[in-house]
């Protein structure tokens, strides 16, 4: 049969503007420090200041009118403004006042209670700010999208974002609104630890079974992946979301205040605690031993520290690590020795201590051939090509937590176990109690324990529109969804009459949508604008596959048609083509809704012939062979 | 979905196995990945797990070529593949490779892929699946081992019982094999209850295991 016009495989249409001069970035937005990185092809790059700073500290400050500086600038303003300055809120993504208020004694946030009618996520006081954790990182989110313009030398609107594998689904949207703020549309949010696995895989060629483990500023993930020809399949993963390098600064800056005397303490002075405790850390990862100096409320102290006793402070912590390192692998189904190599990312992973602890448990030397500290980035960033460009590697993850759904009794009724591949859906059928009763609720939790409380909760769904039947009549099918991006949906349809019951989400922690287009309206330097560009980019793409579509009709059916409806046909593709040429969105929507009506009578004809053909059990090309034969 | 008020054009469409395009409109096969005049990606329609991961249907399941089906069909038909497309071509990439997540997941275990066979097999058979138990000497083996188990002191200790627990795995999983082959479904869901016992076994020694390294 002859082709008529040039189609493209399933998966190799090219992406509209991603040629080389429009690059999708990768964004390892840490708790300390983040990373941004892009690749073209398969050559990942990251991208540094003029001083080839590779890390921009996680720490923004702001000023009374609002605007902020994000960087290294705003950690050298955190000795003399600490009121002003605002870091590791990456701990605080998709989280309530409540799990705050345990965190508290370790991190000094001023907590705001949520207002009326604010969602329960916590909100916190930077300069007289009241400002949620999205908006923060939204604002380092821009400054990470500025330096890759700057860099590149083109706007850069699409992005890949890691977060941590073990980050829920409420630390997952935040991180998701947050890219919103900052007018950067996610093409994926990939598991750190998967990302470091694919950056090992693809740059340094590793195959066979990897573990990695990832100890940054705020959080532990660790993963077992099998790597092979370009498959990389997540076996199991895990980790703790608030276990990191900070929980070192703080066990140093108690020991150095539990040697002097001191009063009730600003979170100001807390925070310069902090910061030396920190440069204690980071000295002894090379150095045996050190002495700091701690000037607070005019008094000053002089504190020695040996590695033996940083040691000691820290074990307990890396002993946590240690403990789920071995959960994830009877999750995986694998021994220590079927590890082929175990891959170290983030800050914390040159601690001598912690190398010394992960190669005894797998009983080998661990790998740290690419920067920990830049490796997930690249990874992002291969990946970030990989989805916008096309390629052949597969990145298989899994959900890190169970997800359920609260039962009688406050018990949790498991639907979706913890690691298993996603997307996945799973479904789950309901009654109603009562006569007639056309609503129910539905909470969602994630996590591993028994009982409710004990677990996170994500969000109480409310169904609505159950049809009126009598009690435990009704079969409500619920179907919990988690997407590619660890993201969960929920749907419900009424069985026996096919309704669809309307969904409302309240999420727990969440930003619900209001105050998100309250949020997007304040930041209006982004809105408006960025609103049309995407509705106009989503129809092109949509008039694009349209196009394709007809072309493949055309050139594989059109001999059903006469002449003339054929040119007819072709006359709307061109124009519908030369409208996706220009920014008319309005002329690219009338021109897809022109070419639906007019290949109408085409669509039914072809469904007729591929009925009767079917039906016949008659292959088509020799029908037609005999019809042009005759 | 087909629902009671179909027409009869689509009825006719139905019984030839045909459906129209969402994309293009003209003819498609109902359990085709692809359309394949327009290429777009079509819903996953109503498959068992066997035919969509492209394998025989039968207990004996070779696991490399397993993974390899599940990997070329992901390669496909991953959302990774769809990240620029249309909202339509994506929510349908998240269906399909939901679907082949499910089957990938039902047919690597044998237990599970004995519990679905079993399903797939015996609906008229067993309706209420294999979850009965009634095999007292099942119950009393299991029980002992559990104990004897929670007295291991040592890795080498453990290992016994591991080692144990696998093999008579093994021969379970091979004595099914030949009851599929044999069509004696009854004989599979005793066994697959059987399965289910020693693969929780074996799940706990490995545990025990691991908090003795």
């Amino acid at each position: 049969m002859a082709t008529l016009l040039q189609i493209h495989e399933p998966g190799e249409t090219p992406a509209p503007h991603n040629s080389d001069d429009h690059l999708a970035i990768g964004i390892d937005l840490g708790t300390t420090n983040s990373v941004v990185a892009t690749s073209s092809a398969g050559n990942p790059e990251v991208l540094r200041d003029d001083d080839g700073q590779a890390l921009v500290p996680s720490i923004v400050a702001y000023a009374p009118d609002g605007s902020c500086i994000v960087g290294g600038l705003a950690r050298n303003l955190l000795l003399d403004r600490p009121e002003c300055v605002v870091g590791s809120v990456k701990r605080l993504m998709g989280r309530g006042v409540e799990d705050v208020k345990s965190l508290a004694g370790v991190l000094p946030f001023d907590i705001e209670p949520p207002g009326e009618g604010e969602s329960g996520m916590v909100r916190l006081n930077v300069a007289g700010h009241k400002l949620t954790p999205v908006k923060i990182s939204a604002d380092i989110l821009s400054a990470l999208k500025e330096r890759a313009e700057e860099r590149l030398g083109h706007v850069v609107d699409q992005a890949v974002i890691t977060v941590p594998a073990y980050f829920d689904d409420g630390a997952r949207t935040a991180t998701k609104d947050a890219a919103k703020l900052a007018g950067i549309e996610v093409l994926r949010l990939v598991n750190e630890p998967t990302a470091a696995a694919l950056a090992y895989g693809l740059d340094k060629g590793a195959e066979g079974i990897y573990a990695v483990y990832d100890l940054g500023g705020g959080t532990f993930d660790v993963s077992i992946l099998r790597m092979e020809k370009g498959v990389f399949q997540v076996l199991a993963t895990g980790g703790d979301a608030a276990l990191g390098g900070d929980d070192f600064d703080h066990a140093i800056a108690e020991h150095f205040l539990s040697e002097r005397e001191s009063g009730d303490l600003s979170a100001s002075d807390v925070k310069l605690a902090l910061m030396t405790a920190r440069l204690a850390k980071e000295c002894l990862s090379d150095s045996n031993k050190g002495e700091w100096v701690l000037d607070i409320d005019g008094v000053t102290s002089r504190h020695e520290l040996e590695r033996t006793t940083f040691d000691t402070l820290i074990d307990e912590f890396v002993v946590r690590t240690l403990v789920i390192c071995k959960t994830v692998m009877e999750d995986a189904n694998v021994m220590p020795g079927e590890v082929k190599g175990v891959v170290l990312v983030g800050g914390s992973t040159r601690i001598p201590l912690v190398r010394e602890k992960v190669a005894g448990l797998f009983g080998k030397e661990p790998l740290a051939d690419i920067n920990p500290d830049e490796v997930v980035a690249v990874g992002a960033a291969l990946q970030a090509e990989a989805l916008s460009v096309g390629s052949d590697t597969l990145l298989l993850d899994v959900t890190p937590l169970s997800l359920g759904i609260e039962t009688m009794g406050g018990l949790v009724e498991k639907i979706i176990h913890r690691n298993t591949p996603i997307p996945v859906a799973k479904a789950q059928e309901f009654t109603t109690y009562t006569d007639g009763q056309t609503a129910m609720a539905v909470h969602a939790v994630q996590g591993e324990r028994e009982m409710v409380d004990d677990n996170r909760s994500l969000a109480r769904f409310e169904l609505h529109g159950i049809p009126a039947m009598t009690a435990g009549a009704a079969r409500i099918r619920v179907t919990f969804a988690v997407d590619a991006d660890g993201l969960l949906t929920v749907s419900a349809t009424e069985d026996t009459t096919g309704i669809e019951a309307e969904v409302a989400v309240k999420p727990s922690y969440g930003i619900d949508e209001e105050e998100m287009a309250q949020m997007l309206y304040d930041s209006m330097k982004h809105a408006r604008d960025d609103m049309e560009v995407r509705l106009l980019a989503e129809s092109r793409v949509e008039a694009g596959r349209n196009l394709n579509a007809v072309s493949a009709a055309l050139s594989n059916d059109g001999h059903l048609l006469s002449d003339t409806e054929f040119n007819e046909i072709k006359a709307v593709v061109q124009q519908l083509e030369e409208a996706t040429k220009g920014d008319d969105r309005d002329a690219i929507t009338a021109g897809a809704e022109q070419l639906e009506l007019s290949t109408k009578a085409f669509a039914e004809k072809r469904m007729d012939r591929g009925i009767r053909s079917a039906l016949r059990g008659v292959d088509v090309d020799a029908l037609d062979e005999q019809a042009s034969k005759g | 979905m087909d629902g009671p008020d179909i027409s009869a054009e689509e009825q006719t469409a139905n019984d030839a196995g045909v459906i129209a395009c969402w994309s293009c409109k003209g003819p498609v096969s109902r359990v085709t990945a692809f359309c394949e005049t327009c290429g777009a990606v079509q819903p996953p329609g109503q498959a068992d797990h066997f035919f969509r991961l492209g394998l025989e249907r039968s207990f004996d399941v070779d696991v490399e070529s397993l993974d390899q089906h599940y990997f070329d069909m992901q390669r496909h038909l991953h959302p990774d593949r769809f990240a620029t497309r249309s909202a339509q071509e994506k929510s349908l990439s998240q269906q399909q490779a939901t679907a082949i997540n499910d089957a990938y997941e039902t047919l690597k275990e044998p237990l599970k892929r004995a519990d679905y066979l079993v399903h797939l097999l015996g609906v008229d058979v067993l309706p209420e699946g294999c979850n009965m138990v009634n095999d007292q000497v099942l119950l009393m083996e299991t029980m002992e081992m559990r104990e004897a188990l929670a007295q291991a002191e040592t890795p080498e200790q453990v290992s016994v019982f591991s080692d144990r627990a696998q093999a008579d795995i093994k021969q379970c999983v091979e004595q099914l094999s030949t009851l599929f082959k044999d069509d004696d479904i009854e004989g599979a869901c005793k066994l697959t209850t059987r399965l289910k016992y020693l693969t929780k076994l074996a799940e706990e020694t490995r545990i025990h295991q691991m908090k003795l390294i």
